[in-house]
């Protein structure tokens, strides 16, 4: 019985030989689309504690859509020549002149000279940012969840027939004369772009710091950070409810794992349907001196039918990331509310 | 004056040293570190390791110099809102304003309880941040180590490789760092100069110079020190010592303290009416 056993050994030693010394992960399935982004000839940098080194400044901007269009169907990458032509289109839609008469000119004014969302598609070609449900669209909302909204869109139109209201980050009117009233961007507590991070209109970088028991991730939108313990202690407490959830880190092999739970429940852009039941799981892994893996599983039983997931690709810049004070200059929610109380007290004929 | 700073920021960048960690090619990951195991204390080469969760133990936030006790502005809310004593943290205790400064400091004094920024949930600027009466934490990367703060999600990137110029003011101000043996001294300039130094209505001007020291005194003290130069506030430079003491709770860890919300009524609620 020697010869099986050696090549047993043999397979075990090429294995840990291809994953640079250290524990692998454990399944490829779960790697999505490493392999294809694998640098040749190139091992992953490590820290002195073994882990690798995701340490650096990433971003996720790039013109590939969250949701793959409908038209696509089924197709899951684009071939370098469709790729192109994506681009060109996503760049002519984003650098229209928008100008019009209308008063609210401003929300439609901006040209490709004020975004900087990218302006290529993910290394990975896909056709969107959402892997899972395979047609790339994010599965349909629970009836309860879509019967809650529907009847906070009836309540919110409602309340809209009356003075008071401004046209929300959403694009529909929303009620504009408390400050709690406003959407979370607007109040500088919530651009969506943290957990999971999502790419947005611009400021789409990310910084990570990394040491023995923690890990940090500097969101540059609105300096959002994440401080997350990689040293096996559990979640907080479940009374215990925060907007950016309880993150937790581990590793898997080389893989950076991160379960963030304890939601409080209120989320702008694309999370803005989950509650205080989701569940954010996120593995990041090194792949390429430049390219940091990132896939996403969302779970969120009391809002989406089912658990989806997405990955993006982050590419490393060369840049740094620079403070944005929000809070501390917000003059857009000084303008909304001084212009919807106006706006009610005309009414009130004051 | 900005020459000056920029001038005075490069001797400091100049004289830097990067963080140097010994990275190894096949370790195999060790386990959860402690406390204790993520010591303060010097490690047998290279800079000691300061990452941890570290908050000053003193009432420097309420007023830099020695104050006495006194009533809060809520009386309803009888010890809640009390201003508590403390000793002090100025070298000396003596704040140098010059007259004019003098004035704008009482004058601060008088609208503590309306017009101090860390009322209106804004970043606190270098060095308040490191004695609010809340924790903030340490990541020690290779190149960069982040200060990030429980209070308003403020967070300092301290550059251990000279970054280039500051692009603008802001409110945690441009930080580069550099090791002297087993002190991280850190270079803080372009501050925004919206900030207090405390509640009582200490403050700076943009010219604000800090350069910072923490020094291990063993594995859960860091010895803090900031010197303030500021030639439009200060008469001469002024420093400020503390210890900050490391968080040793199993459970330890930074929350979320979003404070928008809470201030929201309070600088709203006037708008248009």
């Amino acid at each position: 019985m020697p010869q099986p056993n050696r090549s047993i050994r043999t397979v075990v030693f090429l294995t840990l030989l291809a994953c640079g010394g250290a524990a692998c992960a454990q399944s490829s399935a779960a790697d999505g689309d490493a392999a294809k982004l694998a640098a040749q000839n190139w091992t992953v940098p490590r820290l002195a504690d073994g882990h690798p080194d995701l340490e650096g400044i990433w971003t996720n901007k790039s013109v590939t859509p969250f949701e793959r269009p409908v038209e696509l169907g089924n197709k899951e990458f684009f071939t370098p020549d469709e790729a192109k032509a994506f681009m060109a289109k996503a760049l002519e839609r984003s650098d229209k002149d928008n100008r019009t008469d209308d008063v609210r000119d401003v929300l439609s004014a901006y040209n490709g000279f004020w975004w900087d969302s990218g302006t290529k598609v993910l290394p990975n070609m896909r056709t969107s940012i959402v892997t899972d449900p395979p047609n790339g669209r994010i599965p349909p909302l629970t009836a309860e969840r879509q019967a809650q909204l529907a009847a906070e869109r009836e309540a919110t139109k409602e309340r809209c027939e009356k003075p008071g209201c401004a046209i929300a980050n959403s694009g529909q009117p929303a009620p504009a004369d408390e400050p709690q009233a406003l959407d979370l961007m607007t109040r500088c507590i919530s651009f969506g772009t943290a957990v999971p991070m999502l790419p947005t209109a611009y400021n789409n970088n990310y910084q990570i710091v990394q040491t023995d028991g923690a890990i940090a991730i500097d969101t540059e939108m609105v300096h959002q950070v994440r401080r997350i313990p990689t040293d096996a202690s559990p979640h907080l407490p479940s009374s215990v409810r925060q907007w950016f959830g309880d993150p937790r880190g581990h590793w898997d092999g080389d893989t950076l794992v991160v379960e963030t739970t304890n939601f409080k429940g209120q989320f702008f852009g694309r999370m803005s349907a989950a509650d205080e039941n989701l569940k954010v799981t996120e593995r990041f892994k090194r792949v390429a001196p430049d390219i940091l893996l990132y896939q996403f599983t969302v779970e969120d039983p009391t809002v989406w039918t089912a658990p989806w997931s997405g990955e993006i690709p982050l590419t490393r810049i060369d840049g740094l990331l620079y403070e944005y004070a929000c809070h501390e200059g917000n003059r857009g929610m000084q303008n909304i509310l001084s212009a919807a109380r106006k706006d009610i007290a005309k009414a009130e004929g004051k | 004056m900005e020459h000056a700073l920029r001038e005075r920021r490069w001797i400091g960048a100049a004289a830097g040293l990067a963080a140097t960690v010994a990275l190894s090619s096949c370790g195999t990951p060790s386990s959860s570190p402690t406390g204790e195991a993520a010591s303060a204390a010097a490690h047998t080469s290279g800079p000691p390791n300061l990452s941890g969760i570290w908050q000053a133990l003193n009432t420097a936030d309420w007023d830099l110099q020695a104050h006495a006790a006194e009533p809060g502005p809520i009386s309803s809310l009888g010890t809640l809102t009390a201003i508590r004593p403390g000793p002090g943290v100025v070298v000396g205790n003596d704040i140098p304003y010059l007259p004019e400064a003098l004035e704008q400091r009482n004058k601060n004094r008088e609208r503590r309880w309306t017009d101090d920024p860390e009322l209106k949930c804004f970043m606190p600027g270098v060095p308040r941040a490191n004695y609010l009466p809340q924790p903030f934490q340490i990541v020690q990367g290779t190149d960069t180590i982040m200060m990030t703060y429980e209070f308003a999600d403020a967070v300092r990137i301290i550059y251990m490789k000279d970054p280039g110029p500051a692009p603008d003011y802001s409110w945690m101000g441009w930080n580069v760092g550099h090791w002297e043996g087993n002190t991280l001294v850190v270079d803080v300039t372009f501050l925004r100069d919206d900030t207090w130094l405390d509640r009582s209505g200490n403050y700076h001007s943009e010219d604000l110079h800090v350069v910072e020291r923490y020094t291990p005194q063993g594995p859960n003290v860091l010895m803090y020190e900031a010197t303030l130069d500021d030639p439009k506030v200060f008469s001469r430079p002024r420093t400020i010592r503390m210890p900050l003491y490391r968080h040793t709770e199993d459970n330890a860890q930074l929350m979320e303290f979003k404070c928008i919300p809470f201030v929201e009524d309070l600088l709203y609620s006037k708008i248009g009416r």
